[in-house]
């Protein structure tokens, strides 16, 4: 560690004309900006504008192809991460660089480890550790493996790394995607005093809501160029968003459906138990109908879906269009006709290795084996799908790891609905998403349920499950607390219910 | 779509860009598969000029019979190894059920009072009991959940104990009439080419055809490229891992059966680091030790390239025939030193 005096001053920083190249492709085309010490700028741009590849630079991740970064004046060309570490610039990645088997003391000092002579020493790292998790209000024992916590968690763990480093550069990466409220209302605490000590804060998300509330000033990128900057309080949301999509956004949700009341459930769901998470349980979906499920992180949404669909132990009665029904797997389960979205795209959604094809169409293989695999009906399928999903790909061959996130989101919702089931759940549907690829997902959604689909939507995002969803059941500590609709489905009452409150969490 | 094209621009450059990576990766893939083929061309050309008799044809029909067993038990393993799984133990299993078979025949020969009957059943028998023990294999490994890296390992010494022990650290050996009757499944040809050849270019085709031709080859695949995925797409992944042990156990058993004849015989040596070659074979045709790439055709080549390996320091004294182990050893790190930067 690096307690310098020179650290402890704020840092300034100036990008003149950054250029990168991986390869033939330029992905920054010369950007220029600066920013001031001590203030906390929200970095906006779509996926794929160039946000994380800049930031990387700064932080010493990559190398520009051209152009120079300043700090305080001075030209620096930082080989590794290191080497902006000693100048006080930390990354808190978007995907978590945690050593799963080690501490949460040992993480947070891993590279950095306290000595004493040859030996490590424990007690100064212990206390240390515990100092930094007392300001980003994690409170854990720092002995306990990181493996053991959960996602929120070890977003604070990589917090309070940051924190530990004596960060005068913090850049934040979404951080708050895995945050309950109240966590990420803590963490808004702690930018706020960092801030207050002169430390700069770039912070990229996608919640434009919690960059109006917390920075000082936005910055948009677009297609690797730098496109213009404001003062926050200048701006409304609906200005920052236009100016990362380039064009004015229509309504961003579309019409809600009316559900047709006579209908049988499609999906009824009753007293369902999942040992440890999810307690007694009952709902109904209609076909035609989209069900919003709200909570906490840890609330058990996504645990009662998966003790529903047969991933879980659990007890209970579930009937799909009227008939009793027991699933022992998601195999199960699909050929019932309820197919499941994951909220892990990459680690359960995708085949990101695989070309496009053999993703769309693994839940549905056997109607393309008749013995022999059919290459020209699965080519004939994924242009279908490509066609209807509005997927975005260079070419109908390429892997799925080689398209956007929001395109990839859009592959994994058509392969979950292609074994044309009645109920789907789809998890988190627009996580890391952008605004331009979310707003295609909610169509897509509202289109299927016009069709008849019954839609269960699991997600962290309020303002999503109130434009999109017809009725929003509200999970608190394993339990659906409220069932909500009409002038209840709004943010404070979702917020009251998932909390346990009666007043808006700060 | 209705909705508006949104972001035009972003797209199309973003589109442009993965085209470009997207041709250089297959172009490298392209390659990568070509290294096995190259290989195999350089080594002939060199086992050419080294010794005359390498390019006879007698010489190159005893190696591709050599090559036999190894193939098809490569083109079992190569599933297994798509399949992010592992077998230790094909070495040891052949060992034991060429020693099963040999008791059998001798016991049935007599009293079936039809050597004939004796063979065909033994043979039979062969691809069985090959089958079942990849069955024991794939439920320890599915369902009871342990590393097939263990459960091969732990049946390695299993099986090669309990031939052992038959034996009685000794050889089983063959009763002469059922040995002359079973003599042509190794010795015998068709248009020239030996038995041994036919059964493993078959083994071969059917193995790629099943591996990219069926719904069942396409989940072995992406349950070796990501398990969970599989999963959660509603594949039944117990089920084709048990299969595809199984039909690992059925190859080394089709192996077998034309191992027996060969010797006549079974002994505690009998398929001693057959595993080596096998898994060697399949890394060597290009497949991803942790699964999820890999292709028949490599394994045939990666088979044959290890063969011709031995043959040549058979045929030559550069280096001496008892390092052909060490030489496949080699061979195998070398190549995986090389498929590092893949994937």
């Amino acid at each position: 560690m690096t307690d310098t005096a020179q650290s402890l001053a704020g840092v300034s920083v100036a990008f003149d004309g950054i250029v990168k190249r991986f390869g033939p492709v330029e992905v920054l085309h010369g950007v220029s900006f600066a920013l001031e010490p001590g203030r906390v700028y929200g970095l906006l741009g779509e996926n794929g504008a160039g946000k994380s590849t800049l930031m990387k630079i700064l932080a010493g991740y990559e190398a520009p192809s051209a152009g120079s970064v300043l700090i305080n004046g001075e030209p620096v060309s930082f080989r590794t991460s290191r080497d902006a570490e000693t100048l006080g610039i930390v990354l808190i990645h978007q995907e978590f660089n945690l050593a799963e088997d080690l501490t949460v003391a040992g993480n947070i000092f891993l590279g950095h480890e306290k000595k004493r002579g040859w030996f490590l020493n424990e007690a100064a790292m212990r206390e240390g550790a515990l100092a930094a998790m007392r300001q980003v209000g994690l409170d854990i024992d720092p002995a306990t493996p990181v493996r053991r916590l959960i996602v929120a968690e070890k977003q604070l763990v990589e917090i309070a790394k940051a924190v530990a480093r004596r960060a005068r550069l913090l850049i934040m990466d979404e951080p708050t995607a895995t945050l309950t409220p109240s966590e990420a209302a803590r963490l808004f605490a702690l930018i706020a005093r960092m801030r207050a000590d002169g430390v700069t804060v770039i912070y990229i998300s996608h919640k434009l809501d919690e960059v109006e509330r917390i920075t000082d000033e936005v910055i948009v990128m677009r297609d690797g160029r730098f496109v213009g900057r404001a003062p926050t309080h200048t701006v409304t949301r609906h200005a920052m968003a236009t100016m990362m999509v380039g064009r004015e956004i229509a309504d961003q949700f579309p019409p809600r459906l009316t559900v047709d009341e006579t209908r049988a459930p499609a999906l009824g769901v009753r007293k369902v138990s999942v040992p440890g998470w999810a307690y007694e349980a009952s709902f109904e979906v209609r076909p035609g109908e989209i069900l919003g499920f709200a909570g906490l992180v840890g609330a058990g949404r996504t645990e009662l879906f998966e003790g529903i669909l047969g991933l879980r132990p659990a007890s209970g009665t579930i009937e799909l269009q009227g008939r009793a029904v027991k699933f022992r797997s998601l195999r199960d389960a699909a050929k019932y006709g309820l197919t499941y979205l994951s909220e892990d795209r990459k680690g359960k959604g995708l085949h990101v290795d695989f070309p496009l094809g053999p993703n769309l169409t693994l839940m549905a293989l056997e109607r393309y084996a008749k013995p022999w695999l059919d290459p020209s009906a699965e080519r004939r399928a994924l242009e279908g799908a490509v066609d209807e999903f509005g997927i975005r790909a260079g070419s109908l061959s390429v892997k799925a790891s080689s398209l956007s996130g929001g395109n990839q989101q859009k592959l994994a919702l058509a392969k979950v609905l292609h074994p044309e089931p009645k109920v789907v759940v789809l998890d988190e549907p627009t996580r890391g998403v952008d605004v331009g690829a979310k707003r295609e997902i909610y169509f897509l959604i509202h289109r299927l349920a016009q069709q008849g689909l019954a839609v269960i939507v699991i997600s962290s995002e309020l303002i999503e499950l109130i434009g999109l969803a017809n009725r929003v059941a509200v999970m608190r500590a394993g339990r659906i607390v409220a069932t909500l609709s009409g002038e209840e489905l709004n943010e404070e009452t979702m917020i009251a219910y998932a909390t346990g409150t009666r007043h808006v969490a700060a | 779509m209705s909705q508006p094209d949104i972001n035009t621009s972003t797209t199309s450059v973003g589109k442009a860009g993965r085209r470009s990576a997207n041709a250089k990766s297959s172009l490298s893939e392209r390659l990568a598969s070509l290294g096995p083929v190259l290989g195999l061309i350089l080594l002939c050309a060199v086992g050419t000029a080294l010794n005359s008799d390498f390019a006879t044809v007698d010489n190159l029909t005893n190696v591709l019979t050599r090559t036999a067993f190894i193939g098809i038990i490569a083109v079992g393993m190569c599933f297994v190894i798509i399949l992010g799984g592992i077998d230790l133990s094909v070495g040891s299993m052949a060992a034991l059920i060429a020693g099963c078979v040999i008791m059998f025949i001798n016991w049935a020969g007599p009293a079936l009072g039809s050597p004939l009957l004796a063979v065909l059943l033994g043979a039979a028998l062969a691809v069985v009991l090959g089958a079942a023990f990849g069955l024991i294999h794939g439920v320890l490994i599915a369902k009871g959940r342990i590393e097939p890296f263990i459960v091969t390992l732990g049946t390695l010494g299993i099986f090669r104990a309990y031939l052992t022990y038959f034996a009685d650290g000794g050889a089983l050996t063959l009763a002469n009439d059922t040995a002359d009757l079973y003599a042509p499944v190794y010795y015998g040809s068709w248009l020239g080419v030996p038995v041994p050849v036919w059964v493993f270019l078959m083994v071969a085709l059917v193995g790629a055809l099943i591996l990219n031709k069926t719904a069942y080859g396409r989940y072995v695949q992406a349950i070796g490229s990501n398990e969970a995925v599989a999963r959660y797409a509603a594949v039944d992944v117990d089920r084709i891992k048990i299969l595809t042990y199984m039909l690992l156990g059925a190859c080394v058993g089709i192996a077998t059966l034309l191992y027996v004849p060969r010797l006549g015989s079974a002994s505690p040596t009998t398929g001693l680091l057959w595993e080596l070659e096998a898994i060697a074979s399949v890394i060597v045709g290009g497949a991803a030790l942790k699964g999820g790439q890999g292709s028949i055709t490599g394994t045939v080549v990666g088979a044959i390239l290890l063969s011709v390996i031995s043959n040549i320091l058979n045929l030559t004294s550069i280096i001496s025939v008892y390092l052909n182990a060490a030489v496949q050893g080699f061979v195998i790190i070398a190549v995986a030193y090389l498929q590092k930067g893949r994937r």
